[in-house]
């Protein structure tokens, strides 16, 4: 459904975004993850048809966003960052104005239709300008849902809004993308994890890396790590951990706990619970981190080190 | 096409919901109503003056539609920009040369209503003069007037897309105004080529001596016609620009 391949944007001298690729089935809600600057809404912009891209090429359903740029926004439902809109409509007369620039038939029931949808139908008649900034991102999505475009391309769609919205925005997300292809941006990480079926994450113009949430935590962590408290004397119990088959490095936290890493294929908690017990220390907590989304982001998007490689999988 | 109607009816639904529009008419008509007062009482005092739409066309010429244009266009595609409401414009399947046109036409709009109000002139003049004034000459007048607001309506829109805020678009759209203006007096006193191009090029030229007297000539029409297409080309080709970054 989305296509691209080598897309580049120079904003004179600087290169925002150096020959991205990746593809979007239909029906897939794909993440874009990245630090602000990285190049995501570059991205986004030329994929809704906004600006042209400096080379590179990029289809939305078969049509390149360069030479049928309208077709493309006319089955593009766009959410740009800042939310744009206008302060001096009513929500029901910018919605209906945007419906009849897509020439929707039936406008008003649309509207209407959308209205319910987003849950804000009994503030129709209200000016935009008195509206929350929930309410605001909501009428975005909106305006992006009138169509009922095959692809959805937001541009932070949860940025402002409070827990329970989140979750309400999420959820409408997941809903409406069983049936669409939806690319959204964040750098809420859990929200990439929750919502998104792949996740791209982004840097400096490149993508460092490309695959599901869990893939790409188990991709990364070619180690586990274990975290350890125990009652006193944390330190003193280093050295007996180490001499432990198969871990392979043990660090203390501020916290008095006990952090060490294990390879893959050998699970060494029984042995350090053993050596740790009878070596004299009580132990009290014996924990699995799973590398976060968030250790993998900000592993990838440090800022002067290239991306490290990655283990392919086995 | 349709979209064209669609962004004209809202450019001039927005333009009576904000203070310009009203405060642009009430100053444009009250003024005209004053001036007319003024010409009916000459008229009546004077024994040989004979009142007609002279003043008044003239009046609507410089200074209203003179200032008026600028501040009815300078929000147009400025305010879009600031407020980034243009980058959900740009997204929505709509031609860039739509969205100028639209925009020209609801400025258009306005001023097709803002002159039509003044159509209570002439007809009262006809009523008060005897045997009536010329209308069709009336008629040729309002024509003239609606081609010079056209063309300046569109200098508005096309500087109202190129510079970034609407002050900057209602001073420098003043500024083209006023160099168009008053080309022709500097070319009283050139010769040959040069006075030619600058008498023709004048927005004034084409209007007080031919239609503001009654008298259509093709080329004058072709004048403001050309040169009301020229300036939307430049609008959309700024809004163009503004796409690549």
């Amino acid at each position: 459904m989305i296509k691209v391949t080598k897309l580049t944007k120079d904003y004179g001298a600087r290169r925002a975004i150096d020959n991205l690729t990746f593809r979007a089935q239909r029906g897939e809600i794909i993440g874009f993850l990245g630090p602000n600057g990285a190049g995501k809404t570059t991205t986004m912009r030329i994929l809704s048809g906004y600006m042209p891209p400096t080379s590179g090429k990029a289809e939305i359903g078969g049509f390149d966003v360069v030479d049928q740029s309208l077709e493309v926004r006319k089955i593009v439902g766009y959410l740009p960052e800042t939310v744009p809109l206008y302060n001096d409509m009513t929500v029901f007369e910018f919605l209906k104005y945007k419906a009849d620039l897509h020439h929707i038939p039936d406008a008003e029931d649309r509207v209407d239709e959308v209205l319910e949808m987003i849950d804000l139908i009994d503030r129709s008649e209200g000016y935009i300008a008195a509206l929350s900034k929930g309410m605001r991102q909501r009428v975005g999505i909106a305006q992006a849902l009138l169509h009922k475009p095959e692809v959805l391309i937001l541009d932070e769609p949860t940025i402002g809004l409070d827990p329970a919205q989140i979750i309400e925005v999420r959820n409408l997300i997941k809903r409406i993308g069983k049936e669409r292809t939806i690319m959204l941006s964040t750098h809420i990480l859990s929200e990439a994890q929750q919502v998104c079926d792949r996740v791209l994450i982004i840097n400096k113009g490149h993508i460092v890396a490309e695959d599901t949430p869990q893939h790409l935590q188990s991709r990364l962590t070619g180690s586990q790590r274990v975290e350890l408290k125990l009652r006193k004397n944390a330190e003193d119990a280093i050295p007996l951990i180490k001499k432990v088959k198969g871990v392979t490095s043990v660090t203390a936290h501020d916290d008095d706990s006990i952090e060490f890493e294990m390879s893959a294929n050998q699970d060494a908690r029984p042995s350090v619970a053993k050596a740790v017990v009878q070596g004299g220390f009580e132990l009290l907590e014996m924990k699995q981190n799973a590398l976060s989304l968030e250790d993998i982001f900000l592993e990838l998007t440090r800022d002067d080190t290239p991306a490290p490689a990655l283990k392919d999988r086995d | 096409m349709r979209n064209i109607w669609t962004i004209a009816k809202r450019e001039l639904h927005l333009l009576f919901i904000g203070p310009i529009a009203y405060i642009t008419l009430i100053v444009f008509l009250l003024t005209l109503g004053i001036f007319f007062y003024i010409e009916l009482n000459y008229a009546i005092q004077s024994q040989s003056y004979i009142p007609s739409m002279g003043t008044t066309f003239q009046l609507i010429a410089f200074p209203l539609l003179f200032l008026a244009v600028p501040a009815i266009t300078m929000r147009s595609i400025a305010e879009e920009k600031r407020t980034g409401t243009l980058e959900f414009l740009l997204t929505a399947p709509v031609r860039d040369w739509e969205l100028v046109i639209g925009k020209w036409l609801g400025g258009f709009l306005f001023f097709v209503i803002a002159l039509s109000v003044t159509f209570v002139y002439p007809l009262i003049l006809n009523i008060l003069v005897d045997p009536g004034i010329d209308m069709g000459a009336v008629l040729v007048g309002y024509l003239g007037l609606l081609l010079i607001a056209s063309c300046m309506v569109a200098i508005g829109i096309a500087i109202s897309a190129l510079v970034p805020n609407q002050i900057a678009a209602l001073f420098a759209t003043l500024g083209v105004i006023i160099i168009f203006w008053i080309l022709s007096s500097p070319a009283q006193y050139m010769q040959g080529l040069w006075s030619e191009i600058l008498l023709n090029m004048s927005l004034t030229n084409h209007l007080y001596d031919t239609f503001l007297a009654g008298v259509i000539d093709l080329k004058d029409v072709l004048y403001y016609i050309s040169f009301t297409v020229f300036a939307l080309f430049i609008g959309k080709t700024a809004v163009e620009i503004r796409r690549w970054g």
